[in-house]
């Protein structure tokens, strides 16, 4: 449908509603995402980005409206294997070894077993886990597992990751930690990301742009191209136009969804 | 699993007979107790032997004893695999169309309030009263319902988002059952099993009360208690919890070996 080499993820007045005649969860969104991308969603609780996300991986279905990824349609490529997803949950099997958790697709996708083999020892050396790939996971701490977590939903090479608050529970260093390798993870695979989260500060330093959007029903308030310099490091944190671009996020963020930004949001700018 | 070194064998070995040790000690001073007490007081043999009788006629009758165990416990064994196959193809099917679950739960666990062992004489009418096939059929029922229940439970007690990531790799009901329910309700299978061969004793037992072979462990409690051979029959009681108790450890070894990866035996990874 869509012309060759367009967006990797184009949603077109996507609009979900739960149940009958109930809350409208996203209210025509209309969103392109480019090859090579990092886009954060981010918006008060209650604003539909969870649910955005879910639609552009057909795991809900939207009430109306038209989501193309990688040119087909939703549905198609999520049974093409054309994106790997990680919740805020690591959701790992605890009878899975490390090394087996992260070969799980792999081994859904009949890859044989050298090859699997050596995609796993990659990916392992990608998420810096190299000698932990006979642990369980509930051997490993939160951090550690939302990198097995990551590393399973690069394995198979999908060309989109989708990414759900995925270092929403870890505490504040170790989330810092994981932003930056998340960055280098981005350069190195050279994926498109979706990256769902609740905070304005993670969203500026990982995107390329934020979306913004606001809740009830759940809408797009404004984008926000952030225009720092690649790669980012730990200083751009200190650099004034990191501040100016946090700044106008929460702007944003407060004319759309107005007083409704949630306290979690907030307290973490205080950082 | 890793090799371990003979030392820090030596020192789990006698840190295991340093937990057992509490236990043996309240088994010899209850033997103890239970000899110097029937001894004290003048106890009569038909109420309660004494241990040392019960010894003797135990090692006095060990052939026939054992030949009735050997005998009872097939029954038990037969009873196990049919009720716990049974249970676990039901809880399957259960948990695949729920519909049909919701259909038959409430008979499931009302049956289960039945005292199955009423039916023993009945059975022995329908298969005959030689025919270890009657015994089977109690101890199977017996067995049904644990390994019916906690496997459901098992199979149903996924995490969501468990699912979704099935979805993402475009898995259909069958993936979900093959890497995520089958494997996360093995915890809860076995200890549906190890209830299981204990009932399936106490069914070959109960069953044989009603009339047997003369060449059964139930029967001869029974014949002997009636004969005033009351040393005898409490060997014959001595033999059946040891099978049982035999039963359970196997059990328990098989869940061991095969749940090792679960958290609740994280003891044993973690030296």
């Amino acid at each position: 449908m869509s012309e060759a080499g367009a967006a990797a993820v184009s949603a077109r007045d996507v609009t979900k509603s739960f149940g009958r005649g109930g809350v409208t969860a996203l209210e025509r969104v209309d969103l392109d995402v480019q090859p090579g991308e990092l886009v954060s969603l981010i918006g008060p609780s209650g604003c539909g980005k969870s649910t955005l996300l879910r639609i552009i991986g057909d795991l809900i279905e939207p009430t109306s409206g038209e989501v193309i990824v990688n040119g087909k349609s939703a549905h198609r490529a999520r049974l093409d294997h054309d994106y790997g997803i990680v919740f805020q949950d690591p959701v790992l099997y605890d009878w899975r070894t490390v090394s087996q958790n992260i070969s799980l697709p792999l081994e859904m996708l009949r890859w044989d077993k050298r090859h699997r083999t050596e995609r796993v020892r990659e990916m392992l050396e990608l998420v810096e886990l190299e000698g932990f790939e006979a642990h369980h996971p509930w051997q490993l701490s939160g951090g550690m597992q939302q990198r097995v977590s990551i590393a399973r939903a690069l394995s198979f090479d999908p060309a989109l990751l989708l990414m759900d608050e995925p270092f929403g529970a870890l505490d504040e260093m170790t989330r810092e930690r994981l932003n930056m390798e998340l960055l280098r993870i981005w350069e190195a695979s050279g994926s498109t990301i979706v990256f769902v989260t609740h905070s304005i500060a993670e969203a500026v330093f990982l995107s390329t742009r934020v979306v913004v959007m606001s809740a009830r029903p759940g809408r797009i308030a404004g984008i926000v191209d952030v225009d720092l310099p690649q790669p980012r490091s730990a200083e751009t944190r200190e650099q004034p136009r990191f501040f100016e671009l946090v700044t106008e996020v929460r702007e944003r963020l407060a004319a759309g969804g107005a007083d409704r930004i949630t306290a979690a949001a907030l307290a973490e700018e205080e950082h | 699993m890793q090799p371990v070194p003979a030392a820090a064998l030596g020192a789990r070995l006698g840190r295991r007979l340093q937990d057992w040790t509490p236990a043996a000690a309240v088994f010899v001073l209850a033997l103890l107790a239970w000899q110097g007490l029937v001894t004290a007081f003048h106890v009569q043999a038909f109420l309660l032997p004494k241990p040392t009788e019960i010894a003797q006629a135990f090692w006095e009758n060990f052939g026939t004893l054992w030949s009735a165990g050997l005998t009872t416990f097939e029954e038990a064994l037969g009873g196990f695999a049919i009720g716990s196959s049974l249970g676990v193809l039901a809880a399957l099917a259960l948990a695949r169309w729920r519909r049909v679950g919701s259909a038959f739960m409430p008979y499931a666990i009302a049956a289960n309030a039945i005292p199955i062992i009423a039916f023993a004489p009945i059975t022995n009418n329908w298969f005959g009263l030689l025919n270890p096939v009657s015994k089977m059929v109690i101890a199977a029922v017996l067995c049904f319902f644990p390994v019916l229940v906690n496997t459901l439970r098992g199979l149903t007690s996924v995490h969501p988002s468990s699912i979704e990531l099935m979805r993402s790799y475009a898995g259909g009901q069958v993936s979900v059952f093959r890497w995520v329910r089958v494997p996360s309700s093995l915890p809860y299978l076995f200890s549906g099993l190890k209830v299981a061969s204990v009932l399936s004793m106490i069914g070959a037992i109960v069953g044989e009360y009603f009339g047997g072979p003369i060449d059964a462990l139930g029967v001869l409690i029974l014949n002997d208690s009636q004969l005033f051979n009351f040393p005898r029959a409490w060997a014959g009681i001595v033999l059946a919890s040891a099978f049982g108790i035999a039963f359970y450890a196997a059990v328990a070894t098989l869940e061991h070996l095969t749940t090792s990866w679960h958290p609740s035996s994280r003891t044993f990874r973690s030296e």
